[in-house]
């Protein structure tokens, strides 16, 4: 393995093409455009054999993505945002038609007004169209997120699509230090992509024809079957990952939970920061832990009930907002807990909107508020927003 | 006369086309113009439904149903897999007008721009005939749909798609037409041997959206040919070629009052397309004589 420091953009190309996909459609887009620019230079520099396909929108990227696919080929691409909207309606169809597309995401908020900074709302909007989501915390993990993606779409108890989402800005143009793994150590892991059922003239087959009621509910059936099945899987991967690269992956990492009353998750780059923001509550004596998920879908619920239902209250933040209810990951976590005997108080905080910086001190208030509930015995005020600007209002 | 048209059949029989479908007729040439190395790909059209629901297949060769507005994109996609696998063969992108004039002009237009290596086939209905015979940018001036009623029957004229294809520089644009069986196979297969972005547009009468009869399918078609509504032509490396110049061209009326959709048409408004259309016809000949 070799140490390079490298952006974050940089760090997902270097993982697409230790890949080696075949065919990568691509449309530039703030903050993921290093990603086509970075493979344009890879096939032009012959380090790379992949066919490129300079579209026009990114609707038309995924489109190309879902022909190469469906031809079993192994294929990528990468988005953000507006691109990410555009394309929804065929991200929904890659899901459905049951094929292995990794994207890398750089995660930035959507329009109106418009903005280019970092928050969630571009995949978690994205949630319901069937495609697997992992968050990275860092350009490492982007990287090597790439790598286990294509690892687990590919698995045929999956057959499903990905996103790699690292965060716009605080990821994608920061430069990190990065371990690259060796090709060599890459092919091993994963195998060229070999599909049973692939369009092929010599047995011709006709791929999407329109589901009557007798037989639609089935095929979503098996679609929410396999991306449940996935949550096996991506643990088997992690595991295999863990031996061959010596990196560790968990779908959620907990930091100081054992006895914490206060627990925050949180998604992303921010989750180093919530480390950070613990430490300092830790040698002030409050018993306060973090978790962040790597894995939003599938929903790694048991694991969260798991290691939070004996904390006193749950802090979820959410770099994303549904208006009209809350953060999404809240709404998820408290859904797990709703058959549960007894449950920690849930709180939620939405946060980082829009490139808003998280810091330390954005804990401390949410570890104020939390422990408040605590001491009331209920939560007055389940979704707040963190670090308002109250002045422009 | 010895009939050139290929015996095999890549088209099963049994689809529930409407009688008269000149849809179906076409996709039968294309594909004995091509044979069985073809993949298909089929955007939201009336050949969603033609080509049968989960789990038939009317056709006997790999077949992708797409988004409506995709049918060129996933196209490339698939020749770009192909290319990767070391695979030779046609790739033919099969939309509706609507899936081409309208929903699908931006993917349409930047494969042609890139001259992807696939075949594009429009066969032209006139209106979005799946849904129910609303007005599409491809239907006529003065047409009926039930998005143009009587009262305000279309008020522009058809969009020209082979002149927009023919702008972006592709080595192959023609039109065809269901009638003319001999000279599509032929445009067909002349593509096939072409590499690039090439484009046929067929017209493909549709009783239920014309109001026609359906056994007037071939004869509308002619028709169309005939009175120079719709001109069969191919434009190659941008050189046009004129395939059929009818010596003394049918008056539109003719054409026209086999449709109920142009039922309410007045003497003027057919004097008005017939200028039209003599107007058009003029413009390609002289491009015919300049390029």
């Amino acid at each position: 393995m070799a140490k390079i420091t490298i952006r974050g953009n940089m760090a997902t190309a270097l993982g697409a093409k230790l890949c080696r996909p075949d065919v990568v459609p691509a449309y530039p887009i703030t903050p993921s455009t290093l990603f086509p620019e970075k493979i344009s230079e890879y096939i032009a520099d012959g380090e790379m054999d992949a066919e490129m396909i300079r579209v026009e929108s990114e609707h038309s990227a995924m489109s190309a993505c879902i022909g190469a696919s469906a031809c079993g080929a192994r294929v990528c691409t990468a988005s953000a945002s507006q691109g990410i909207a555009l394309m929804s309606e065929m991200m929904f169809i890659a899901a459905g038609m049951r094929l292995p597309i990794v994207m890398a995401v750089g995660n930035r908020a959507l329009s109106a007004p418009i903005n280019i900074w970092c928050d969630h709302q571009d995949t978690i909007s994205q949630r319901d169209t069937g495609w697997l989501q992992f968050y990275a915390e860092k350009n490492q993990e982007g990287l090597d997120l790439m790598i286990i993606a294509f690892k687990v779409c590919e698995d045929k108890r999956v057959l499903l699509p990905a996103t790699v989402g690292i965060d716009a800005f605080v990821l994608t143009h920061t430069i990190e230090a990065v371990d690259v793994p060796d090709q060599k150590l890459v092919d091993e892991f994963l195998p060229k992509y070999k599909p049973e059922l692939y369009l092929d003239p010599s047995k011709p087959m006709t791929f999407g024809s329109f589901g009557t009621p007798e037989f639609y509910q089935e095929f979503k059936y098996a679609q929410t079957k396999a991306i449940e099945k996935a949550s096996e899987v991506i643990d088997e991967v992690f595991a295999e990952f863990k031996e061959k690269f010596g990196r560790e992956y968990k779908k959620i990492t907990p930091y100081k939970c054992e006895d914490a009353d206060v627990i925050i998750l949180t998604m992303g780059s921010m989750s180093g920061t919530a480390r950070a923001a613990v430490n300092k509550m830790r040698e002030e004596g409050k018993k306060v832990g973090c978790c962040k998920l790597t894995v939003y879908r599938p929903f790694p619920g048991k694991e969260i009930v798991d290691l939070t239902k004996n904390a006193r209250v749950i802090a979820v933040l959410d770099r994303d907002i549904s208006p009209g209810f809350g953060g999404a990951l809240y709404g998820e976590v408290a859904a797990q807990f709703i058959n549960e005997s007894k449950h920690p108080l849930i709180t939620n905080y939405i946060i980082g909107l829009g490139g808003r910086d998280v810091l330390i001190e954005d804990f401390e208030e949410i570890y104020d508020k939390s422990i408040d509930a605590v001491k009331k015995g209920r939560v007055e005020k389940p979704v707040e927003w963190i670090h308002l600007n109250k002045e422009v209002l | 006369m010895k009939l050139t048209i290929p015996e095999e059949e890549l088209m099963y029989e049994g689809t529930v086309d409407c009688q008269g479908c000149g849809a179906g007729l076409a996709m039968r040439y294309a594909l004995k113009a091509l044979g069985k190395k073809t993949f298909v790909v089929i955007p939201a059209c009336c050949w969603s439904i033609i080509a049968g629901p989960f789990p038939y297949s009317a056709l006997q060769v790999p077949l992708y149903h797409t988004a409506f507005e995709t049918a060129a994109v996933v196209s490339a996609g698939i020749k770009a897999a192909l290319d990767m696998k070391g695979i030779d063969a046609t790739v033919m992108a099969w939309a509706g007008d609507g899936g081409t004039f309208d929903i699908g002009i931006q993917a349409l237009s930047a494969v042609a721009e890139r001259n992807d290596d696939i075949i594009y086939v429009c066969y032209d209905n006139e209106a979005y005939m799946n849904t129910g015979i609303q007005r599409s940018s491809a239907t006529p001036y003065k047409a009926w749909t039930t998005t143009t009623p009587r009262k305000y029957p279309k008020a522009r004229p058809k969009k020209n798609i082979d002149e927009i294809l023919v702008a972006h520089d592709i080595p192959y644009v023609a039109t065809a037409s269901v009638a003319y069986p001999e000279d599509f196979i032929r445009k067909m297969k002349k593509a096939k041997d072409i590499k690039g972005t090439r484009f046929i547009h067929v017209l493909a009468p549709c009783p239920t959206g014309w109001r026609s009869l359906p056994e007037h399918t071939i004869k509308l078609a002619r028709l169309a040919v005939q009175t120079n509504i719709f001109p069969l032509y191919e434009v190659e490396n941008g050189k046009y070629k004129i395939n059929i110049k009818p010596k003394n061209p049918k008056p539109v009326e003719e054409y026209l009052k086999l449709q109920g959709r142009f039922r309410h048409l007045t003497g003027e408004d057919i004097k008005e397309i017939q200028e039209a259309t003599n107007k058009k016809w003029k413009k390609l000949l002289r491009k015919e004589e300049f390029f």
